[in-house]
């Protein structure tokens, strides 16, 4: 389980428009790496690279290599689909399948693989809620809409969903910005959890949450709007916070821009 | 600080707050704007002045009725068709010598002997509508989902547009189109489909092949694929991105994200183009009267010659009909206008049945 992930020199676009260059980055095995920056500085748009899902926005393409595990994930063979369920993804604004019911929701990836008997999905959904410790708030209403639940359960219904396919990484873009603080809390309590099993990559607005939760934190900034986005400084979350090797990380995180 | 109009005194009128915080906001004179219409009635609230009263005859008032007058004209409308089916069919209906209902034939024209009745025209009026169905709704789907899904966006822009021409086509067209030259591939296949499958009810014959109920069908099928296939394309474009991005970071494959989020997403939407299809192959009227054989008897093989509707017999029928004749037409109108509305009244109960789920899922 778990992977390290090698980005070499990433530079991606929309259309024409430049919105990260030359990112190198080396996030290591189990354990949660944040990602901060201004808006519309590519912390977003970085994210959706490690598992191809920037290239599913029109004109959207991504030029450098990723390597999971020392596989390339943008090499011309590889199966994008498989890429997306080694590398798992939380998104923004929870997004359960609306017509679905929370039990479907968390076995929806298994399905796509081809797991159809119904124990074997029950015990999967268990594991996976268990793990995104939804449980015990569930599991008398698996066969409820999974939109009935609250933000907050729902964002950890996508987690279940997410790590039901036993993903080597999961990616998560402000999984906490759509939520109120105690929901906030509980998905950062679940995160430090999950790290023992998974790589965990965080794209964060909330400095505090990025200082709580992750081992190291990639600071992004751009010169003006127009320019691409770029990897300022990239080091221990501790050392970014108390003693950033960079003035603009310092600006940046003692609130002086951006 | 929102700037306030001259004239808006509603945000202030309706907040409820006191005079002395309303006055705290600022004024901004806007001077394009005319002065407002009748100057003796307040239109600034001032400190220690009472709010200004409520306006009873404002073009607030008029345009509510103006929507409600709309608005119950159609159900109006709808009560005098009924009305007047109902009372133009009494005449011939009690004149009948037959069970309305059951009887296959239609000879109302004789006076103190007619002999009608609906049996094979409903049956046919529903087959037809039930094949053109069944062939239009899957390619349409696949067409919506072509078009929505995987097409370049140059390529859908024209293929819509095609299609949408296909709509435009008046069905009399359609229909002389169907009876001059489609007749002749679907005489071709109806052999084919006879001499394979003719053990099949659907696809028995005696030999003969011709304007039949495949015909009529298959023109009606390409009739509706427009409605069927624009309707739904809107609706599978309006998936949201953020559940089909839910699919694909699953590592769904494009089929599987159709499957996944677009076509649940999309379900009441489907069901509500199919039912206006529905709609529509049941009402055609000329281009079914100018391909089907016209005949009244309740048949399932749609190869032989023969099959009728309701409408196309209304055509068919009424130049030479008289009055007791017409009535009888009206009696059967009357049976179309009743299916019709079992039809979209079924549709609706559908897509509301979703509906429920869906609002009990956000409560």
């Amino acid at each position: 389980m778990a992977k390290r992930i090698e980005a070499d020199n990433v530079t991606a676009y929309y259309g024409s428009f430049k919105a990260i260059e030359g990112v190198n980055m080396v996030i290591e095995r189990k354990s949660v790496t944040a990602l901060i920056g201004p808006s519309g500085c590519g912390k977003s748009t970085f994210l959706r690279s490690i598992n191809r899902m920037h290239e599913v926005i029109p004109n959207g393409r991504v030029e450098g290599t990723i390597s999971v595990d020392g596989q390339n994930i943008y090499d011309k063979d590889v199966d994008v689909t498989a890429v997306r369920r080694m590398i798992g993804m939380v998104f923004q604004r929870p997004n359960p399948f609306p017509t679905m019911s929370i039990f479907d929701n968390v076995v929806a990836g298994l399905k796509l693989v081809g797991v159809r008997r119904k124990g074997e999905l029950q015990v999967a959904a268990e594991k996976a809620l268990r793990g995104a410790n939804l449980w015990e708030e569930v599991k008398d209403r698996l066969d409820k809409p999974g939109a009935g639940l609250s933000g907050g359960q729902q964002q950890r219904l996508c987690i279940a969903r997410a790590i039901a396919v036993e993903p080597q990484v999961v990616l998560m873009d402000e999984p906490c910005s759509a939520l109120d603080p105690i929901s906030t809390l509980a998905i950062e309590d679940l995160i430090g959890e999950l790290k023992d099993s998974y790589t965990i990559v965080i794209v964060t607005h909330n400095m505090q949450q990025a200082a709580r939760v992750s081992d190291r934190t990639a600071f992004f900034s751009l010169e003006k709007t127009g320019d691409p986005g770029r990897l300022v400084e990239y080091d221990e979350t501790q050392k970014i916070f108390t003693n950033p090797g960079e003035k603009r990380t310092e600006d940046y995180i003692t609130g002086r821009f951006g | 600080m929102p700037a306030q109009r001259p004239g808006n005194t509603l945000a202030a009128g309706h907040s409820g707050v006191t005079g002395e915080t309303v006055s705290a906001l600022p004024t901004v004179e806007v001077p394009d704007r005319p002065a407002p219409a009748r100057p003796e009635e307040p239109r600034e609230v001032h400190v220690g002045e009472p709010l200004p009263k409520r306006r009873r005859y404002g073009g607030e008032t008029y345009f509510k009725s103006l929507t409600t007058v709309g608005g119950s004209a159609v159900l109006a409308i709808i009560a005098a068709i009924a009305l007047f089916l109902i009372i133009e069919a009494v005449p011939a209906l009690s004149a009948n010598k037959e069970n309305f209902f059951t009887f296959t034939k239609w000879s109302p024209n004789a006076l103190n002997d007619a002999h009608f009745g609906i049996a094979s025209l409903a049956f046919g009026t529903i087959l037809s509508a039930a094949i053109a169905l069944l062939v239009a709704v899957p390619i349409a789907l696949g067409i919506a989902l072509y078009l929505s899904h995987y097409a370049h966006r140059r390529v859908a822009t024209i293929l819509g547009f095609a299609i949408d021409l296909l709509a435009a086509v008046p069905s009399v067209v359609f229909g002389l189109w169907g009876r001059e030259f489609f007749a002749v591939p679907v005489q071709d296949l109806s052999i084919w489909l006879n001499k394979y499958l003719g053990w099949f009810p659907l696809f028995a014959s005696d030999g003969r092949f011709g304007h039949s109920v495949l015909l009529g069908s298959l023109v009606l099928a390409i009739m509706i694929l427009p409605i069927v296939t624009s309707l739904s394309r809107e609706v599978f474009m309006q998936t949201p991105r953020e559940h089909e991005e839910a699919a694909m970071a699953l590592g769904a494959t494009k089929w599987e994200v159709i499957r996944t989020a677009v076509l649940p997403y999309g379900r009441p939407g489907i069901v509500a183009s199919v039912m206006l299809g529905l709609g529509r192959a049941l009402g055609e009227t000329i281009a079914l009267a100018m391909t089907l054989g016209s005949s009244f008897v309740i048949s399932w093989s749609v190869v032989e010659p023969g099959g009728n509707t309701i409408a196309a017999n209304i055509a068919n029928a009424f130049g030479e009909a008289n009055d007791q004749g017409r009535s009888a037409l009206i009696a059967s109108g009357l049976v179309l206008f009743a299916i019709t509305l079992i039809v979209n009244m079924t549709a609706r109960a559908i897509v509301r049945r979703r509906k429920r789920f869906l609002a009990a899922a956000t409560t």
